[in-house]
């Protein structure tokens, strides 16, 4: 059915690919600098976990995964609920500007963060938000709100509107309805939305750093900075890079059969 | 559909607006502000008019020559990278198992790179090309091909590229299988009573259903990979000398390093309206490709 000659092979060969590099890290975290340095080894011969007890003993490693998670929850608290009613009115009603509207959204989605990073300096150090997980959090709502927004409206639009209707019929007032009838029933949808908000703001660097300097500083700057200051310590580097893939994996789990949708903006 | 018309659906998109507004035009005016004035610290800002637009369309000035390097660098950049990711993405959606736990295994294996901070991603592929420690680097260097991304023009582009296509493809990749799950079993088994060619069967039935998915890639894809900054960034620093330095690297060299904030503005503004452009014929084929289809499918 529809399948290519090959199929295994090419599909095998192309996850491999993909793991290789990310092998290699794993690899290199549990070595010791010596080791690293010194021979070329595909696997650890001398395994140490002691590049992990320094990232989860010393403070200003572990303060930075959890300013980042900080930061990420927040954005996707607050992407999540400003879109879905967003989502509704785009889905079921045409209002003067809705076309401009969805369109001036979806570019920012596409608009480039270095353009941004000065003035969002500029703008979170004027109303004294700068280095809290707030600025980078209301930061990233730039490029997640409309992504929220656009996904959630797919989903929404699955929804038959005779749904509506029929609550308004039975009584619902809007607010009751919104809770009681269109959220569980996009709750997958929501749970996408929700993992897109938090996987575009967890990969993030340029204005998570730079809004950001000492209290605030998420895991990304740390690692930045650590690498120059103590001249290369790749198995230290290697451990706090393995940590970061975690919380994705974790995630991913979750929502594995709804990634397709989501990622076509729930419009498959 | 036909939806109704209703003001009141404003009240509904307020939140967004205001929380998307603060965000967008806020500095939006800033960057404006910026583009037309000069500054010689202390916060004294001068007139300059369009001097400093005038200055970077002009590719005789350093600012100028700097814009337009850079620009053809991104564009090249862009090219290959579509052209890559794209077919790829294609052969990898049509060879992924159809049932069984291998699909929730590959398709969690494919979503990981997509999850890895762009900076991490910068990381593993700095380990992973070096000669000296990385296993990529050392492979190639052992075999006798000399490979070294921090001295070597040409190494340095193919690492970007290559990384990109491992951090990306998988992007397309989902994005296809998503449209080949939409296509219902009686099709391919209408195709196998006509006796229709594997290849028939692709140009048919799977290319059609994938049209859509596959706009949304490519622009997808063109618009990240001509904003893309930290990965080469953490991976080359832009060099070596200004090969891979791309817009948005350039652009914070400006703004962020030497603080020309009424070059970066008007910089900031030319690329904003590349990225409009793109975007509005993005946002035109889609409404134009969602109209054409019957609505039945709108949600499937």
């Amino acid at each position: 059915m529809g399948t290519i000659p090959g199929r295994r092979l090419i599909i095998s060969l192309f996850l491999i690919f993909l793991l290789l590099p990310i092998y290699w890290l794993i690899n290199m975290s549990f070595k010791t600098n010596s080791e690293i340095v010194s021979t070329m080894t595909l696997w650890p011969h001398q395994p140490t976990i002691e590049n992990y007890k320094r990232i989860f003993t010393d403070e200003s490693w572990y303060s930075g995964y959890i300013n980042s998670l900080k930061y990420v929850v927040i954005n996707t608290v607050i992407s999540i609920s400003v879109a879905l009613p967003a989502a509704y009115g785009f889905s079921r009603y045409r209002f003067l500007g809705d076309k401009h509207l969805f369109f001036w959204l979806l570019s920012n989605r596409m608009a480039p963060a270095a353009v941004y990073a000065l003035p969002f300096f500029n703008l979170y150090s004027a109303i004294g938000l700068f280095d809290t997980p707030w600025a980078v959090a209301l930061a990233h709502c730039i490029f997640n709100v409309p992504l929220a927004v656009w996904i959630l409206e797919g989903f929404v639009s699955s929804v038959p509107r005779e749904i509506d209707e029929t609550a308004f019929l039975d009584g619902y007032s809007f607010p009751r309805f919104f809770i009681k009838i269109l959220v569980p029933l996009i709750a997958s949808g929501i749970g996408v939305a929700a993992f897109f908000c938090f996987m575009f703001s967890w990969v993030e660097l340029l204005l998570a750093r730079t809004l950001t300097s000492v209290d605030a500083k998420p895991i990304s700057a740390v690692m930045t900075r650590t690498v120059s200051a103590a001249g290369m310590d790749w198995g230290l580097l290697a451990a706090a890079g393995a940590l970061t893939i975690i919380p994705g994996a974790l995630v991913i789990w979750f929502v594995r059969n709804y990634i397709a949708r989501g990622f076509a903006l729930g419009r498959v | 559909m036909d939806k109704t018309v209703n003001q009141k659906a404003w009240f509904l998109v307020l939140p967004v607006f205001l929380v998307v507004a603060f965000s967008a035009v806020l500095p939006l005016m800033t960057v404006v502000n910026y583009s037309m004035q000069d500054t010689f610290g202390n916060n004294q800002f001068f007139w300059n008019g369009v001097g400093w637009f005038k200055e970077l369309l002009d590719p005789t000035t350093d600012l100028g020559e700097r814009f337009f390097a850079s620009l053809w660098r991104n564009l090249i950049f862009s090219a290959i990278i579509l052209a890559i990711e794209i077919p790829l993405g294609i052969v990898v959606a049509l060879s992924m198992p159809r049932e069984g736990w291998t699909v929730a295994v590959c398709l969690v294996i494919l979503a990981l790179p997509l999850l890895i901070p762009f900076n991490v991603v910068g990381t593993i592929w700095q380990i992973f090309g070096r000669p000296d420690i990385g296993l990529l680097g050392y492979t190639l260097n052992s075999l006798g091909i000399p490979y070294n991304y921090v001295s070597n023009e040409l190494d340095a582009w193919a690492t970007v590229i290559v990384m990109d296509v491992w951090h990306w493809t998988s992007l397309v990749a989902l994005l296809c299988y998503a449209g080949l799950k939409s296509i219902p079993d009686a099709y391919y088994q209408a195709a196998q009573i006509d006796g229709a060619s594997r290849w028939a069967v692709f140009r048919a039935i799977q290319l059609p259903k994938m049209n859509r998915v596959l706009l949304i890639a490519v622009l997808l894809r063109f618009m990240d990979s001509f904003m893309i900054y930290t990965e080469p960034f953490v991976v080359t620093g832009g060099g070596p000398g200004n090969s891979t330095t791309f817009i948005s690297i350039e652009l914070v060299k400006i703004a962020l390093g030497q603080f020309d904030l009424g070059k970066a503005a008007a910089l900031s503004l030319v690329y904003n309206l590349i990225i409009l452009i793109v975007c509005w014929v993005f946002y035109t084929v889609m409404t134009n490709a969602g109209a054409e289809r019957p609505q039945k499918e709108g949600a499937v």
